[in-house]
């Protein structure tokens, strides 16, 4: 797993640091106008033609930072404390020591960005698992305790629907149905930029229910098939002849055992979720992460960029890992020897 | 000239039809589900001759009459384009007007169903999607848009070329007569102009063949690529399935965003990424087709050589047509002379230049879909190898690659079939998501996505120029999910 971690950054960091991005960079940073030999001489002033290796060890902090000396006298520094005493100074200045770089497009250091704007998509994730989680539970299980039946139906449509439905699709329904003077019904706001100071149902309904949605869909279906294969179980058929009555069968008995599935898929849900989140702050102007990310890529702000990356890529397989050790904890039949 | 009424005058005989009978059906619905739990199961009778009949209750009744209006609604549904097309747009509206254009769409669909339906029996799986209304339904809109999409193509459904601008006609609403139009010109805007003043209808008719021309064969390529690597990994075992799962897990652990905001790039296509990547990806198909017939004609070299030599030699022409471009297999010569090049297949030969935003945008897709492909292909591998048929053909003495072609796969090929179908309509969603955020495709494209994104800057004041390429792309992907589902049912049921 951290193998796997390693390789993922190393990946992330290789690509977002291809010649092509660094000529851009030093033409951003430096002039529009500079010479092929201006940008050479200020990519490996600052330490950007180095092999790939050394660049991606001083990155993570565990190679020391680069340093040049001008011809002028001025020192040009990895770690960014040149103001400091010259003992005071820092060798190493990686992500092993916490400094993940400066974002050139907020003009601050990148780990506040990060911190910041993951606090705000954390709340649009909170309200959406809170919201998409009951529901696809209770809609998989209406539709799966009675296979066949006409309830059933309706709500595997449904959730066929939902899943046929991307964000980017149901958010801009939303919105013209919701939210526009076309339609007139302005129940909502099609805006969640206000939500960040102050969450309101009414700038924060629009973009929780589009992610909810989506991934519900998805949740609800496998609820579905778990409980169907579960209501189909010996042990039912027992509490059936014993006279049971069906409330108490389906809460009692089928329940918990349906549950151990759908745990899983809502924990693997997350990387679509990480998707849906791009798409609907970028709809709905909501400044959290998934914004981050689009701003950091249109910029060619590399160090933002690979932040950025590395903590979805975490969060990724940290929700893998949560799963499969609670699939483990939730079944009784798998025991870890 | 007057702007179009949605429905013009047939609106005013079948308008208050279809609003009851959607009105009642929701209404039926809702009944019905609640009955299903709260109703009393119907009474038994004992007639006469012995036999006993069970009436079905207030539920049987309920669910009897949805069924009937859903037929109403339909047929109501069916009306509106039978009649609209034939009194055009002049005396049925933009409705009038949608049918009429999309007449040779219409036929094409009746011809389709009317030999399907005849021939149902003969026809294997593809017949039996016919016995159900779910997969009836779904294959319905996914031919609509196959049909609009090649008829598009030929320019037969357009009522505007996708990139004209006309004056005056900048955000106006759907059915907006065209200002100073002339004789050949088509009279109106049926679904209203953009922000651009383009028309919607000509941009969303263009769109679907954007997605048509590309979604079902990148979906195709990820599945030659699953296939090929997901048999041996999962015959083999060991250290090749640890390497390959291994490497599907990597990509798997990207948000699917993400990496496209890696991958997609115009920086990433200057250092020549993505052609390497179409290079490694594209032989997939050949080593598919070389094994495939390899495998199982190799007993047999008069049939065997002249056949492989068609074939690979077919493919690998295609491979070179696709790949290479002006003389070039790979090009990073940008401006100056800095770069490197790959000489490929001459230019004269090269009678199909793929566009580089269309191959960054197919290479991508085919990369994120092929993983899971994969990891689908090994687990119904690693359930098909332990079965009795395979035991048999090792003992027979057949070789690995026929076990893996000629015994597993055929078997796998029902989920596998009805994935494809899935996989179609996720890939048109990934496609939709990277025209949204303007990633690859050229910024005046018509596919869908760019036209949504286009449009929802203005989406509270003028809704129609992002809603209707919204609601085209829901009904093509909600039609490929139901034809996956009626596919699994029938296929099931065998």
């Amino acid at each position: 797993m951290l193998f796997t971690a390693l390789c993922l950054t190393f990946i992330v960091f290789f690509l977002t640091n291809l010649e092509p991005n660094l000529e851009k960079l030093a033409k951003t940073e430096g002039n529009f106008r500079m010479s092929d030999e201006a940008v050479q001489s200020w990519l490996s002033d600052r330490g950007y033609t180095d092999n790939t290796f050394v660049k991606f060890g001083r990155w993570m902090g565990v190679a020391p930072g680069w340093e040049t000396v001008k011809e002028d006298g001025t020192v040009l520094r990895q770690c960014r404390d040149a103001k400091l005493p010259e003992e005071d100074r820092a060798t190493y200045c990686g992500v092993l020591q916490g400094d993940w770089g400066y974002s050139l497009r907020f003009k601050t250091d990148v780990s506040n960005v990060i911190s910041e704007r993951l606090g705000a998509t954390g709340k649009l994730m909170f309200f959406v698992m809170i919201f998409m989680v009951p529901m696809a539970l209770i809609v998989g299980v209406l539709a799966g305790m009675r296979e066949g039946s006409g309830l059933d139906r309706s709500l595997s449509t449904f959730s066929i629907a939902t899943t046929a439905t991307p964000e980017y699709v149901s958010g801009v329904i939303f919105i013209a149905v919701f939210s526009s003077s076309a339609v007139g019904l302005k129940w909502f706001k099609g805006s969640a930029t206000s939500a960040l100071e102050d969450i309101t149902f009414e700038n924060f309904t629009l973009p929780v229910l589009t992610i909810a949605l989506y991934g519900m869909g998805y949740v609800a279906r496998m609820t579905r098939a778990s409980m169907t294969e579960v209501m189909t179980a010996q042990f039912i058929r027992t509490a059936r002849l014993k006279g049971v009555s069906f409330r108490n069968i389906v809460l009692k008995h089928a329940l918990r055992n349906a549950l151990i599935a759908p745990f899983t898929v809502i924990m693997l849900q997350f990387p679509w979720l990480l998707n849906g989140v791009v798409i609907v702050e970028t709809l709905f102007n909501y400044k959290g992460f998934g914004w981050a990310l689009v701003e950091a890529a249109s910029n060619n702000d590399i160090e933002l960029l690979l932040a950025v990356s590395v903590v979805s890529v975490a969060v990724v397989l940290i929700t893998q890992l949560i799963s499969d050790i609670g699939y483990v904890y939730l079944n009784p039949r798998i025991r870890v020897s | 000239m007057e702007p179009l009424t949605w429905t013009g005058g047939l609106g005013t005989v079948l308008d208050p039809i279809f609003f009851l009978a959607a009105g009642l059906l929701a209404v039926s619905l809702v009944l019905q589900v609640i009955l299903a739990y709260a109703a009393p199961s119907g009474r038994a009778q004992i007639n006469p001759d012995g036999t006993i009949a069970a009436d079905t209750g207030p539920y049987g009744m309920v669910s009897r009459a949805s069924m009937y209006l859903l037929l109403l609604l339909i047929a109501t549904v069916l009306a509106y384009i039978a009649v609209g097309a034939v009194l055009g747009p002049n005396g049925a509206g933009i409705v009038g007007g949608l049918a009429r254009r999309l007449l040779p769409v219409w036929i094409a669909l009746v011809l389709l169903y009317a030999v399907s339906i005849a021939y149902k029996r003969k026809l294997g799986l593809y017949g039996k999607l016919f016995d159900s209304t779910v997969g009836m339904i779904g294959f319905g809109l996914v031919m609509f848009w196959v049909f609009v999409g090649v008829f598009g193509a030929m320019d037969l459904i357009i009522t505007h070329q996708p990139l004209d601008v006309v004056s005056g006609m900048k955000n106006k609403v759907p059915g907006t007569p065209l200002r100073g139009a002339e004789d050949g010109d088509y009279a109106w805007y049926l679904l209203g102009g953009d922000n651009l003043a383009r028309d919607v209808f000509s941009r969303i008719v263009k769109g679907a063949w954007e997605v048509i021309k590309i979604a079902p064969f990148a979906t195709l390529f990820a599945f030659m690529v699953g296939i090929t690597l997901g048999l041996p990994a999962a015959y083999y075992g060991g250290w090749l399935d640890m390497l390959i799962s291994f490497l599907a897990n990597l990509i798997l652990a990207f948000p699917v965003i993400l990496l496209f905001y890696l991958l997609v790039t115009p920086e990433i296509s200057a250092v020549g990424v993505p052609k390497y990547m179409a290079m490694f990806l594209f032989a997939f198909p050949i080593i598919f087709a070389a094994v495939l017939l390899n495998s199982r004609y190799h007993t047999q070299p008069s049939l065997r050589t002249p056949l492989m030599v068609i074939v690979l030699g077919l493919l690998i022409y295609g491979y070179l047509v696709m790949v290479s471009d002006g003389g070039y297999l790979l090009d990073t010569r940008r401006g100056d002379a800095k770069g490197y090049t790959f000489p490929g297949l001459p230019s004269a030969l090269d009678f199909f230049d793929m566009p580089p935003g269309i191959l960054v945008v197919f290479v991508s897709v085919v990369f994120v879909n092929s993983p899971t492909v994969f990891r689908i292909v090994r687990g119904l591998a690693l359930d098909i190898k332990t079965r009795d048929y395979v035991a048999a053909a090792q003992t027979r003495g057949e070789g690995p690659w026929y076990i893996m072609l000629w015994e597993i796969l055929p078997n796998a090929r029902g989920p596998l079939i009805v994935d494809f179908c899935l996989r179609i309509g996720y890939t048109t969603i990934l496609l939709g998501t990277l025209g949204f955020f303007g990633l690859g495709l050229p910024p005046d494209s018509p596919d869908w996505g760019t036209t949504i994104n286009d449009g929802r800057k203005l989406l509270s004041i003028y809704p129609h120029a992002a809603i209707f390429p919204a609601v085209s792309l829901l009904t093509l992907v909600l039609g490929l999910n139901l034809l996956a589902d009626g596919l699994r049912e029938e296929s099931l049921k065998d």
